[in-house]
């Protein structure tokens, strides 16, 4: 059976832009997902950052937080947070950054800080973290976002991390920004100037669709190549690691006392 | 000399109101007891300084401790928002909260200059973000030796830093195991560090490449067995994911999550009593 729903396609997707030896900083969530089933599938060399300090982690179970012990556990190294930022970060030496957001616009510029104004927000997201300066010094930057026209915006209520803005450039940043953007519909890319393009679908999904999930006109580019499904190993392996990670975090915790 | 102190002690003695107070811990060892204590003597004015907010901080601004948050990420790791934080940027309640926003690099940054007493941190850094509109605190310096403009924050040197670690010795030496976040820049640019942790012990083994705070960096220390609950310490016990998911129901409504805070906090006499009062709703 091949069947797969769309969080699995693109789990898989932005799976198979990893490279064997890639130096990856993951977030939480789809991108861990993601970077863990490379690590298990054709890339068992990927070196996987996390942001709280745990360097080369081989986790078994996917962490619910950036922090969780499985990390520390299964790391080559733990070293402190601000080495992370300031050491292997800003001094250029990861490769993919993975991001994710509330809002995108066309170039690739994030908003995880606000909706609405900063000074009275309707809604107050988390903020930057370690987003920011991922933007500005990954390599490259994957960003991994469902598509909507909430999220997907022709102006950001907040620019909290920077894609291909106006004078990066001439900026200090050192990365080259998002190279790709994995949504449930299909993939982006910037192209010449930075604005973002509809390069390819997933199987089954029409342009149509991805182009009425975004909320400004979307560039297509003249050739749409289809990702091909899930693969069958590629299933198995994804749903190993959920259920390892759903039965591990079943486990109840007792108080300590 | 190491003050060795019951945390309510330490607390009474040293966290007076409008102090600025770090309680650092990312994601481990997050010092909960010691946040409790401060709710439990009515802390007021309080300027709060942390990464990651967490539910600790959550629960200090719902309760109406803090008048300013220096912080980087607001949100309930892998879970969603910190209701009681975005209810008080939203609306106020239950009193206005100043916002001093910055990346975890930023703030990395001021640990690491407060840390070594210089006056600002400097890095390559809040460049593509609308955050310096916001903060005037960030700001920017011309390198004198390339001429490159790079971004500064002021050095972070808290009132009081609380961390919470797996030992000390009778001396006040302090271990830690695990991830470590920003706790050792944290505890060095403090004007006053306090360590509550889970054992003391006669004598730790030498540290080698481990975190060790010497004694000489150790203010007070407090024996507070499980007083990172429910965030967890590394081969003690486990950071109970159940509870920052119930978490996200208990403070979403400000009278449910009042109410848990009188019944579980306030109305409790330590951390030990805390952490006894759970144990009977689970049961």
């Amino acid at each position: 059976m091949n069947d797969y729903d769309r969080d699995e396609m693109m789990t898989v997707a932005a799976a198979r832009m990893l490279w064997d030896g890639c130096v990856t900083f993951v977030g939480i969530g789809l991108p861990s997902a993601a970077c863990n089933l490379a690590r298990l599938t054709h890339a068992p060399g990927l070196v996987l950052i996390y942001e709280s300090g745990t360097i080369g982690t081989r986790p078994t179970v996917l962490p619910l937080s950036i922090g969780d012990g499985e990390l520390a556990e299964t790391a080559a190294c733990v070293v402190p947070l601000p080495d992370i930022f300031s050491d292997y970060l800003q001094a250029g030496r990861v490769d993919v950054g993975f991001l994710g957001a509330a809002q995108i616009d066309r170039f690739g510029n994030l908003n995880s800080t606000v909706i609405g104004p900063y000074a009275k927000p309707k809604t107050r997201l988390p903020g930057a973290g370690g987003a920011t300066e991922i933007a500005a010094h990954a390599r490259q930057v994957f960003v991994v976002m469902k598509a909507s026209p909430r999220s997907f915006v022709a102006v950001l209520d907040f620019q909290t991390s920077g894609g291909h803005f106006e004078g990066r450039g001439k900026s200090g940043a050192r990365g080259g920004g998002p190279t790709v953007v994995v949504t449930d519909v299909g993939i982006l890319k910037p192209q010449p100037g930075g604005e973002l393009a509809l390069v390819a679908v997933y199987p089954g999904i029409p342009i149509e669709e991805a182009r009425a999930a975004v909320g400004w006109p979307l560039a297509v580019a003249p050739q749409i190549e289809t990702i091909a499904a899930p693969t069958r190993n590629e299933l198995a392996a994804l749903r190993a690691l959920k259920a390892r990670t759903e039965a591990a975090h079943r486990e109840p915790v007792r108080l300590p006392i | 000399m190491t003050e060795f102190l019951p945390l309510s002690e330490a607390i009474a003695k040293h966290v007076p109101d409008g102090a600025s107070v770090a309680l650092e811990g990312f994601t481990h060892l997050i010092p909960f007891a010691a946040g409790h204590e401060l709710i439990r003597q009515g802390r007021r004015d309080l300027h709060l300084i942390r990464m990651t907010p967490d539910l600790i901080y959550d629960q200090l601004i719902g309760m109406g401790a803090a008048r300013r948050l220096t912080f980087s990420w607001g949100g309930n790791p892998g879970v969603g928002s910190l209701h009681r934080l975005r209810d008080a940027v939203e609306q106020a309640w239950p009193r206005p909260l100043e916002l001093d926003e910055h990346s975890h690099a930023g703030m990395a940054a001021g640990y690491r200059a407060g840390a070594a007493r210089l006056p600002f941190g400097v890095l390559r850094g809040y460049i593509g973000t609308d955050l310096p509109k916001h903060n005037p605190n960030i700001k920017s310096v011309r390198c004198p030796y390339t001429g490159e403009e790079l971004a500064t924050v002021p050095a972070l040197n808290p009132d009081v830093t609380i961390l919470h670690a797996q030992r000390a010795d009778r001396r006040g030496n302090v271990a830690i195991e695990g991830i470590i976040g920003a706790q050792r820049e944290a505890g060095l640019a403090a004007k006053l560090l306090i360590v509550t942790v889970e054992e003391i012990v006669d004598e730790l083994p030498p540290a080698m490449n481990g975190v060790l705070l010497p004694h000489c960096t150790v203010g007070v220390v407090s024996h507070c067995p499980g007083g990172a609950w429910p965030s967890y310490a590394q081969g003690r016990y486990a950071r109970d994911n159940d509870f920052y998911l119930r978490w996200d129901d208990i403070a979403r409504d400000r009278g449910r999550f009042t109410e848990w805070m009188e019944r579980h906090v306030r109305g409790t006499s330590d951390h030990r009593g805390f952490l006894e009062s759970l144990r009977r709703v689970a049961a």
